[in-house]
């Protein structure tokens, strides 16, 4: 045995050592055994689409962020010059993008526009206009910086605030990230109920508390007419069957508090057994809280969620020490979930759906077992081919190929990639197209010794003039595989990580490790006896 | 020695085909084209084109046309049931195109109407899968580019890697991106740019005279438009797996061609034909025991992977299973035989450079 033969040999049995060190963990039989402490702790982890759960995709409306900051910006502005002695009246958004205000008296034109420049750099003003009355209207428009910066706090605001919800909901290994376009890539892999899941995300959560007008024409406000400062919206009951009915209500439009003030939010359970939701204030929540129940007694308080009143109780005393608590009609589920989202806070802007896949367990574990079976049967009928065919060197093939697919599997495992139905396809592929190289390099080995070499030097000529054509031929398929996982998602990724993955251990395979097989087996034989190929 | 499929003193006249391969080749590709102008362009699954699929398994079977009247009273807009995976699997897939209608919603009208309907039934919703209009024309987008993509560099690689010309083939590149912006610029759908992108590369190919990228990429429109056309008749769903199929299938089209041109190259130096057309018929007979194992082992697993992948992978499957087959086919009957009428560029008219080029 020369020199360059051992050292290929001792190459090859490290990789077949680590090799199989990464599968075993992944096996089942394994995981629960002793042996498990020895080896690494990376496993192959499953997709969504094989584990079941749930891919979701969500939009930020990153207008209405815009929206909410400029109603806020337009009222600081007012505010803050009011201070100054200006006044300026009626701040509104227009177009959604710039706000319009009133400046009453042209003579302090000057002095607003110092103070704008000087207090709110994040806003420019876009025109101005003097109408015959002396008064002045102003455009103001947020600035290209601040308009990214809102962006951005928006998006890890949401993330963080679904991060939290998702995290006190209690599911193993979610998986969060921002992409492009303002939209969020959730994957709750195991997840069994979807629409729950679906419902605590997606829910804005914008709590307020807003006082009751009882006053108010019920008939008339059905059909669309409120006095000025009120709005109608839907209060829930819940019947005893289980389901709801809405009625609607007339509430003030002015939020008296607002959930930003809320520390802790808790499920708990009355004398007959109803949840309801506890909430703590902190301590200047606490006071606005003991003020305005105080000045409200004997009224009704309106506890909004989302624009819909999920209670509304009479205000019988001043209530101090900062704890509320909204009773109304819920099933021990939802009053866990409205705690969960009071809890995490609200998300900045409203997220809509644009994309949910779900998959149950049991189809992800029928997957499996198909796709398992598709494999193990494919993987039989090469290596019975093989083996007919070249009997020898099919053997040698044989066994290139069965490291070939542990390979694959261990170097998901080392490279935390993400098994998918796909990928599995990619593995079954791998198989088919991995003794194509074995196969070129065996034609040619059977051409040069038709040309009359002996099986060493056929070996040698074999191997050199196949290898070049084996590298152009696998490199157009790496080309078409590193595309697919640059534009493909979820799954599609899966199958580009496997097939590349199949594509260079097939190669080593194929071409480093036959090659010490075939030196071994004509080392220690005579140079002109044949070879079985 | 082992067994042997071809004999190795085998000299099929596969050039001497070539006319018949041509006319075959255009009936499959006008078929598929004919039946894609009919039905108004691929039939795009929910990956594209936005709705949602709901797929439900039973414990025993339900005829579809039952199904179907069940789902009348759920007034689902664009709402088609079929058949899933294998008869004893009594799958079904609801599809349905609204997006006005939330998942909860679909969810709950479905289970509402067998839980009504089918009293002595068991079902279980296995999958749901709602793709909004927005996030459709996206992932279109996104299959489109990839394919342009992997086109454009393939095309490089090989120009680069045959003819030792980089530099024409970085020209091409930048002429095809040149092309491609201004063609983007002037408004030009994503969905007409991939045909445009193709032909530029193959206008390209054919000024600049990179003769083995142009056969090369001649036989992967080839392939990539004949399985279309059959997914087409067969009123197959395109998706993102058929996507990821086609790239595949690129690939494996190449990696067949690749093998051919390399030993074509090779008789090039070691002139072992008379003429050009006699040594790629040598180069196509000495690989062609190969093209046939290599070809015949991939289709066993992709037999294996239709046949017992289950229902999801199906279409995947049977999308590599035409790919596979086309692709065997092109880099022996249309890529070769471009390859001919081209002829092999500069390596032939000037044997010293060429000497000298491959010591």
């Amino acid at each position: 045995m020369n020199g360059s033969l051992r050292w290929r040999i001792a190459l090859t049995l490290i990789v077949v050592a680590l090799g199989v060190a990464y599968l075993l963990p992944s096996l089942p039989a394994v995981q629960n055994s002793a042996m498990a402490r020895f080896l690494p702790n990376d496993k192959i982890s499953l997709g969504l689409d094989l584990k079941g759960g749930i891919h979701l995709t969500l939009g930020v409306d990153m207008d209405k962020a815009m929206d909410n900051t400029l109603v806020r910006l337009g009222d600081d502005v007012k505010v803050v010059a009011r201070e100054k002695g200006i006044i300026v009246l009626k701040p509104k958004v227009i177009n959604g993008q710039q706000i319009e205000a009133v400046l009453l008296k042209k003579e302090q034109q000057e002095e607003l526009n110092s103070l704008i420049t000087k207090d709110f750099n994040n806003l420019s003003v876009v025109s101005t206009s003097v109408k015959p009355d002396g008064k002045v209207t102003y455009i103001f428009a947020p600035t290209s910086e601040f308009k990214k910066y809102l962006t951005k706090l928006t998006m890890d605001q949401a993330i963080k605030t679904i991060r939290n919800r998702i995290d006190q909901f209690g599911v193993a290994e979610p998986d969060i990230r921002k992409q492009q376009g303002n939209r969020i890539q959730i994957q709750l892999p195991g997840m069994q109920d979807p629409e729950r899941a679906i419902n605590i995300i997606g829910k804005t959560a914008h709590l307020e508390f807003k006082l009751v007008d009882d006053l108010a024409d019920l008939e008339k406000a059905k059909k669309g007419i409120v006095a000025p400062g009120r709005e109608i919206t839907v209060i829930r009951h819940m019947l005893p069957d289980g389901s709801y009915v809405e009625k609607p209500i007339v509430l003030r439009k002015e939020a008296l508090l607002t959930g930003e003030f809320i520390n802790d939010a808790q499920t708990r359970f009355d004398q007959f057994n109803q949840p309801y939701v506890t909430l703590n204030f902190n301590s200047r929540g606490a006071r606005i809280f003991e003020r305005i129940t105080g000045e409200n007694v004997k009224k009704r308080m309106a506890i909004v969620l989302d624009g819909k009143v999920y209670s509304a109780p009479t205000i019988q005393d001043r209530i101090s020490g900062g704890k509320a608590s909204i009773t109304g009609s819920y099933s021990t589920d939802e009053a866990q979930d409205l705690a969960i989202v009071l809890r995490a806070g609200s998300l900045p802007a409203p997220v809509t759906i644009l994309e949910q896949r779900t998959v149950g367990p049991s189809l992800g574990q029928e997957s499996i077992d198909k796709g398992i079976t598709a494999a193990v049967v494919g993987s039989i009928l090469v290596l019975v081919f093989m083996l007919v065919y070249y009997s020898f060197a099919g053997l040698v093939a044989d066994i290139v190929l069965v490291l070939n697919v542990i390979l694959i599997l261990a170097g998901l495992a080392a490279f935390g990639a993400t098994l998918t139905l796909p990928g599995i396809a990619g593995i079954i592929l791998t198989i088919g197209m991995a003794v194509d190289a074995n196969v070129i390099i065996f034609e040619r080995i059977r051409e040069e010794l038709r040309r009359g070499l002996t099986a060493k030097a056929a070996i040698v000529e074999g191997y050199s003039r196949a290898t070049l054509t084996i590298l152009d031929a696998n490199i157009t398929t790496v080309i078409a595989a590193v595309i697919l996982y640059q534009f493909g998602t979820g799954p599609i990724r899966g199958f580009a990580v496997t097939l590349t993955l199949g594509i260079l251990t097939s190669m080593f395979t194929a071409i480093f490790v036959t090659r010490i097989l075939f030196d071994l087996y004509t080392s220690k034989r005579a140079a002109d006896a044949p070879l079985s190929i | 020695m082992g067994l042997q499929i071809i004999k190795p003193d085998t000299h099929i006249d596969f050039i001497g085909f070539k006319r018949k391969a041509f006319i075959i080749s255009a009936i499959l590709i006008l078929l598929g084209l004919g039946s894609l102008v009919v039905k108004g362009g691929p039939k795009y699954g929910i990956d594209f084109a936005g709705g949602i699929v709901v797929q439900v398994k039973f414990d025993k079977l339900v005829p579809v046309k039952e199904v179907k009247n069940i789902l009348k009273g759920t007034e689902l807009p664009g709402l088609t049931v079929q058949s899933f995976g294998h008869l004893d699997d009594n799958e079904i897939l609801i599809r349905t195109s609204t997006s006005k209608v939330t998942s909860a919603d679909i969810r709950a009208r479905v289970n509402k109407e067998f839980t009504d309907n089918l009293k002595d039934t068991k079902f279980e919703i296995q999958r749901l899968e709602m793709v909004g209009p927005k996030v459709g024309a996206d992932l279109r987008t996104k299959a489109i580019e990839a394919l342009y993509f992997a086109v454009l560099l393939i095309a490089i690689y090989i120009s680069g890697r045959f003819e030792k010309r980089w530099f024409a083939a970085a020209l091409m590149a930048g002429g095809l991106f040149g092309g491609i912006s201004i063609l983007e610029f002037a408004g030009l759908p994503t969905s007409l740019l991939i045909f445009a992108a193709l032909i530029i590369t193959v206008g390209l190919c054919w000024y600049l005279k990179l003769n083995y990228a142009l056969g090369a990429i001649v036989a992967l429109i080839h392939d990539v438009l004949i399985t279309v056309g059959i997914f087409s008749l067969l009123g197959k769903d395109f998706d993102l797996t058929i996507i990821a199929a086609l790239l595949t299938i690129i690939g494996y089209s190449l990696n067949d061609t690749i093998i051919v041109f390399d030993r074509i190259r090779e008789n090039i130096f070691g002139k072992a034909g008379e003429d050009f057309a006699d040594t790629i018929n040598i180069s196509i007979n000495q690989t062609l025991s190969r093209t046939i194992l290599t070809s015949g082992t991939t289709l066993l697993v992709v037999i294996a992977l239709f046949v017992l992948g289950g229902g999801v992978i199906h279409d995947f499957a049977l999308a590599l299973l035409i790919g596979v087959g086309v692709g065997t086919y092109s880099s022996i009957f249309v890529a070769s035989p471009i390859l001919l009428g081209v002829g092999a560029g500069k390596l032939e008219d000037d044997e010293e450079t060429v000497g000298a080029g491959a010591a």
